[in-house]
C-alpha cells in the first residue's frame, strides 16, 4: 500500500496531518507497534523538516508486511553538511520556530535512531530527499 | 498508578478548557514537555501531557502518542482554534497557574509516573 501527501512549508496549521494518517494505516493494517512507532516518529520528524526548513514537498509511506519505507522529497534549501545536521542538537530553526517547540536540533537523530536503514541527499538551493526503512518484527 | 482527570484538576487547581464531560477519564502516566522532538520519543500511550506550548501542533503531537489529555501550565491558554481541533478529537484540556515543576510534583507525590 502507498500513501502520498504533500507538504507545504510554514503551514503549521495542517503539519503533522500526513504523519497522523500514516499512522492510522500503518495500526489498520496490523504492523507491529514498535515498528509503527519508528515509522511515525520518522514520518513526523521528516514532515516537520520539511513545513520549518524547506519550501514545499511530499510524504510516501510505502507499507508491506514486511516494512515500512518513508521517503520525504522537498525544494528548499538543501542541507549543506549532512553531518552536522545529524548531530543533536545542532538547528538552525530561528526563535519563533523555537517557541513552538521545535528546534532542539533533536529531528535528524531521532530519525537515525529509529530507521533500520537511512539515505540523506541534499543539494543546496535545490531540497532534500531522505528515505527511511524500517522492518516489522 | 492512574489517576482520574478529576482528580488531576483538583490537585492542580485547574480550569477545564473542553472535555468537562470526560473527567471520569484515568490516565496511566505524565509527561512534562517543553520539546516536540522529546515528546514524541518518549511520551507514552494512555500518558498526560503537562506543557507550557499552545499551538495547534501541541493537539497533532498528543493525537500521535496517544496522550489522553493535556494540562496546560504556567497561566498559559490556547487559542480557540486549538481547543476546537482539541474538541473535535474529544482531547481533555485543562490549564492551571502553576509551573511545570510543581505540576508534576503534585502528581508525582500522588502516584503518577513516568511509566
Ligand atoms: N528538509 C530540510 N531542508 C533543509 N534543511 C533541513 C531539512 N531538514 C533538516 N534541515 C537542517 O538540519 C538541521 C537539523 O535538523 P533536525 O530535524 O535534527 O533539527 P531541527 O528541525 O532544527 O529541530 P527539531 O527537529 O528538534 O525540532 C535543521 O535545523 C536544518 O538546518
Ligand atoms: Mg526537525
Amino acid at each position: 500500500m502507498q500513501l502520498k501527501f504533500q507538504v507545504q512549508g510554514m503551514d503549521f496549521s495542517r503539519a503533522g496531518q500526513a504523519a497522523t494518517k500514516i499512522k492510522k494505516a500503518l495500526q489498520l493494517a496490523g504492523m507491529d507497534p514498535a515498528t509503527t512507532r519508528k515509522a511515525i516518529i520518522i514520518a513526523y520528524e521528516a514532515e516537520m523538516n520539511i513545513v520549518i526548513h524547506a519550501c514545499h514537498g511530499s510524504l510516501t509511506a510505502n507499507i508491506t508486511p514486511r516494512k515500512v519505507e518513508i521517503i520525504a522529497d522537498d525544494e528548499g534549501p538543501g542541507i549543506p553538511d549532512i553531518s552536522l545536521a545529524m548531530q543533536e542538537g545542532y538547528s538552525t530553526a530561528p526563535p519563533h520556530i523555537r517557541e513552538m517547540g521545535f528546534g532542539a536540533g533533536m529531528g535528524l537523530p531521532n530519525i537515525k535512531k529509529s530507521a533500520d536503514e537511512l539515505d540523506i541527499r541534499s543539494e543546496v538551493n535545490k531540497g532534500t530527499r531522505l528515505w527511511a526503512v524500517v522492518f516489522n518484527n | 498508578m492512574t489517576i482520574k482527570l478529576q482528580a488531576v484538576k483538583e490537585m492542580l487547581n485547574a480550569d477545564v478548557l473542553c472535555g468537562d464531560n470526560l473527567l471520569d477519564t484515568e490516565v496511566t502516566c505524565g509527561f512534562g514537555c517543553d520539546l516536540i522532538s522529546d515528546s514524541l520519543c518518549f511520551a507514552r500511550p494512555g500518558c498526560l501531557l503537562l506543557t507550557g506550548l499552545t499551538n495547534v501542533q501541541i493537539i497533532r503531537l498528543a493525537e500521535m502518542v496517544e496522550a489522553r489529555a493535556i494540562v496546560f501550565v504556567r497561566g498559559k491558554r490556547p487559542g480557540e482554534d486549538v481547543i476546537g481541533l482539541a474538541r473535535e478529537k474529544n482531547l481533555p484540556l485543562l490549564a492551571t497557574d502553576m509551573f511545570l515543576f510543581e505540576s508534576c510534583g503534585i502528581l508525582y507525590q500522588a502516584g503518577l509516573r513516568s511509566f
